[in-house]
């Protein structure tokens, strides 16, 4: 099969980014650099009770023992830490608004530019939206719903004022400060996010989703998510965000934690599209992610899928700790590198109960000097009786200048589990393109639908509303990648 | 292009040398189409029956050396791949290719409305298209199955041809070329796809079959049958043409590869 010329791939690989644009909102910021001081005022800021306080100065002091990770597939500047703003907030939105109809208009114009609507009566889909601006929960829609079925869906923030037992209780279980470098950091430093429970029994009645924006410049994004799915519940939960264009890197180091106890079912999508800076390979954002769940439970169930086309260097490994007996973990991944993005993405799947099963599906593909590694590590334990683990992994090349990768650690410890990985590398061909033109497609919807198809079976796991929306940003993302 | 007959003329080939990778492959083809026929182009292996096919259809990788074609009147070397198709020219591959994941329907649905928007008219949404497809399915007797599978994946031989069969009835060309469409097909699943393409015969469409055997041209019965050898046409007749050639051979018009290039016959 031969493989597309060097123009095609060039025109096909250029495009613009459409969520570029920068909001101008008057912010109450820190000045620049980390010191315990800079921890002391954050929390201050939010009236934090003491423990959280010395929680984080705990996990800021275990940060400065460690240094950046380096085993990753990917080369980006130094990050300066000294040189970040860590907290950037909205400044009007210092109380906090008290309704929707609180909310700065300037930051309603910006969510309805982005295509999301804050106001909950014009919704018709059905999603309740957290949307966090810099470091900052801004709005959360369709709490009071919500909150007749016990289901607490809020911002990380009001979390800690309302509900300082359960943030006590969880945070931390799973991914604790000590984890690694960018978790110890976003442990010290991080200002909000999104916060989740689900009562006994409940069925979520609606998708939850919070979507993030970084707008101040200079400034680092460190939001914390976690969910925490009680015995016998179920959320789908999706999380989406962009950034403007900026010829500086910027970094976000997020912490996602995720709690599900017995026949408790967590689904959770992610549509990333930082902006991954300019063709040449300039700005964009550095999306150093801790993201875990933990199947507590008997027979409970974690489900990651993840869509990532942005940011300039992506460092994330959404993992599953199946502790419970018969627990299952899923992880569907499309991350797709164009220009001169780079990905170290995968997961871990730690098998300790019985008979738990895992399943890994990730598709990646490459365009322009893209570099896209697939890492993935599945872990048998000793008492993991019967366990299962099944890993696909599918790499597609547009052009012959980006690479794919594949790291692949298995680790067996009982000798009744079954571990199965099977790999593929293929290019786009002429002929594929080729019959696709004959039938009178453009060369650009070709490769699209080619690309889209690769990824299918990622797209069936997203709740309907965002695969739509996952494509369309895929053929975006390619925009150009074809001529 | 300017003669006043051109006007029945749908396909004009005049003098068409082509090379791939500097071998000379066509050397000085010519042909002449006209609405409604259907031409057999029959050749041994190696005579450059694929390349006429690639070449009239816009793929890439074939240099014209010389000569021209004349679509329509219009100049068919200037369009592109995509434009030639939009422009009505279809061509049944002889290997078609596999799109994983892509839906069979929504293919089509794609390549009808990129038709559609270059005539300017209107696009057909799914379910508009679904009706149309299926009235055409339902003539060809195709399986339902077809609908839900991802372009050619998993597809039998005989499926696969089905397939080209399917989407040429449904994107209507102008000019149909089936590139050794009989290959790799059992006598049943070649009598089907010949009863799929005879359906399709209509006043104002062409065809032109291009085989090895004379076996499919039994059940799609040419109005001209051409031999090509050596990158030249270098015999033209009837059906009968086809009979013979059975009869004696390729080595016979090898042989009169000369003479015979000089007595074309215009179809």
């Amino acid at each position: 099969m031969k493989i597309m010329t060097h123009d095609k791939i060039e025109e096909l690989t250029k495009k613009e980014y459409k969520y570029g644009f920068h909001t101008n909102i008057e912010s109450d910021s820190l000045g620049k650099g980390l010191t315990e001081e800079t921890i002391r005022l954050i929390s201050g800021k939010k009236n934090e009770p003491e423990f959280l306080l010395e929680w984080r100065l705990r996990a800021f002091e275990h940060w400065k023992t460690l240094s950046e990770p380096t085993w990753q597939y990917v080369k980006f500047n130094a990050v300066d830490y000294q040189d970040i703003v860590y907290y950037s907030a909205p400044k009007s939105q210092k109380d906090g608004p008290k309704s929707l109809n609180e909310v700065d208009p300037e930051l309603r114009k910006m969510f309805d530019k982005l295509g999301i609507s804050l106001h909950e009566q014009q919704r018709l889909t059905g999603v309740a939206v957290d949307a966090v601006v810099d470091s900052v929960s801004v709005a959360t829609t369709f709490k009071e719903k919500l909150a007749e079925v016990g289901v607490i869906f809020c911002s990380f923030s009001e979390a800690v004022k309302r509900h300082p037992e359960l943030v006590k209780k969880y945070l931390g279980t799973v991914v604790p400060y000590t984890d690694n470098f960018f978790a110890a950091l976003n442990s010290a430093v991080f200002s909000d996010g999104s916060f989740v429970f689900i009562p006994k029994g409940v069925r979520c009645p609606m998708e939850l989703s919070t979507y993030f924006r970084i707008n101040a410049a200079e400034t680092g994004q460190f939001e914390r998510t976690l969910i925490v799915a009680e015995e016998d519940s179920y959320v789908s939960y999706l999380e989406g965000c962009t950034a403007p264009m900026r010829d500086e890197n910027q970094l976000h180091a997020a912490v996602v934690e995720l709690v599900a106890m017995d026949r408790a079912e967590i689904k959770y999508s992610t549509v990333q599209n930082w902006y991954p800076g300019d063709e040449n390979g300039k700005g964009g954002i550095y999306n150093f992610v801790t993201k875990r769940g933990k199947c507590k439970g008997v027979a409970s169930k974690i489900s990651w899928t993840q869509v990532e086309t942005g940011s300039a260097v992506t460092w994330k490994y959404p993992s599953v700790i199946l502790q419970g007996d018969n627990s299952v973990g899923e992880f569907y991944s499309v991350a797709l590198t164009n220009n001169c993005q780079q990905a170290d993405t995968g997961t871990k799947m730690i098998h300790l109960g019985k008979n738990t099963r895992s399943t890994i599906l990730s598709k990646g593909i490459s365009a322009g000097r893209g570099q896209n590694a697939y890492r993935g590590l599945v872990k048998i334990q000793k008492n993991a009786a019967g366990a299962r683990n099944y890993t696909q992994c599918d790499s597609l090349l547009l052009g012959d200048r980006c690479g794919a990768h594949t790291f692949p650690y298995i680790e067996a410890k009982n000798k009744t589990a079954q571990v199965e990985h099977e790999a593929t590398t293929s290019k786009i061909s002429d002929a594929q393109i080729f019959y696709c033109k004959q039938r009178g497609i453009s060369e650009e919807d070709a490769v699209s639908m080619i690309v889209n198809g690769f990824c299918k079976d990622v797209f069936q796991k997203l709740p309907m509303e965002f695969a739509v929306e996952a494509q369309a940003l895929l053929g975006v993302s390619l925009e150009g990648a074809v001529g | 292009m300017e003669k006043a007959e051109m006007g029945k003329t749908l396909l004009e080939i005049r003098n068409l040398r082509v090379s791939v990778d500097g071998k000379q492959i066509l050397k000085g083809l010519s042909l002449s189409v006209r609405p409604g026929q259907v031409h057999a182009i029959m050749g041994p292996n190696g005579s450059g029956k694929s390349t006429l096919a690639h070449v009239l259809s816009g793929r890439e990788g074939y240099d014209v050396t010389g000569g021209e074609i004349s679509y329509c009147g219009k100049d068919l070397l200037a369009l592109k791949a995509e434009d030639r198709a939009r422009e009505g020219i279809f061509l049944a591959f002889q290997y078609p290719v596999e799109i994983p994941g892509v839906n069979n329907m929504y293919f089509l649905r794609t390549a009808v409305n990129a038709v559609r928007s270059h005539r300017g008219e209107a696009e057909l949404d799914a379910m508009d298209f679904l009706s149309f497809a299926k009235a055409k399915m339902e003539k060809l007797g195709m399986n339902k199955n077809l609908t839900s599978r991802s372009v050619n994946e998993g597809f039998s031989g005989g499926e696969k041809k089905r397939n080209e069969v399917f989407q040429m009835s449904v994107l209507e060309p102008k000019l149909a070329i089936l590139d050794e469409t009989d290959s790799g097909l059992d006598i049943d699943a070649l009598k089907t796809v010949a009863e799929g393409v005879n359906a399709l015969r209509a006043p104002d469409r062409a065809f032109l079959v291009i085989t090895h055997y004379q076996r499919l041209l039994d059940y799609i019965v040419p109005d001209v049958v051409h031999v090509l050898a050596g990158g030249q046409i270098v015999k033209s007749g009837d059906k009968n043409l086809a009979l013979e050639l059975e009869e004696r051979g390729y080595e016979w018009v090898d042989r009169g590869e000369t003479e015979a290039g000089k007595g074309r016959v215009q179809g």
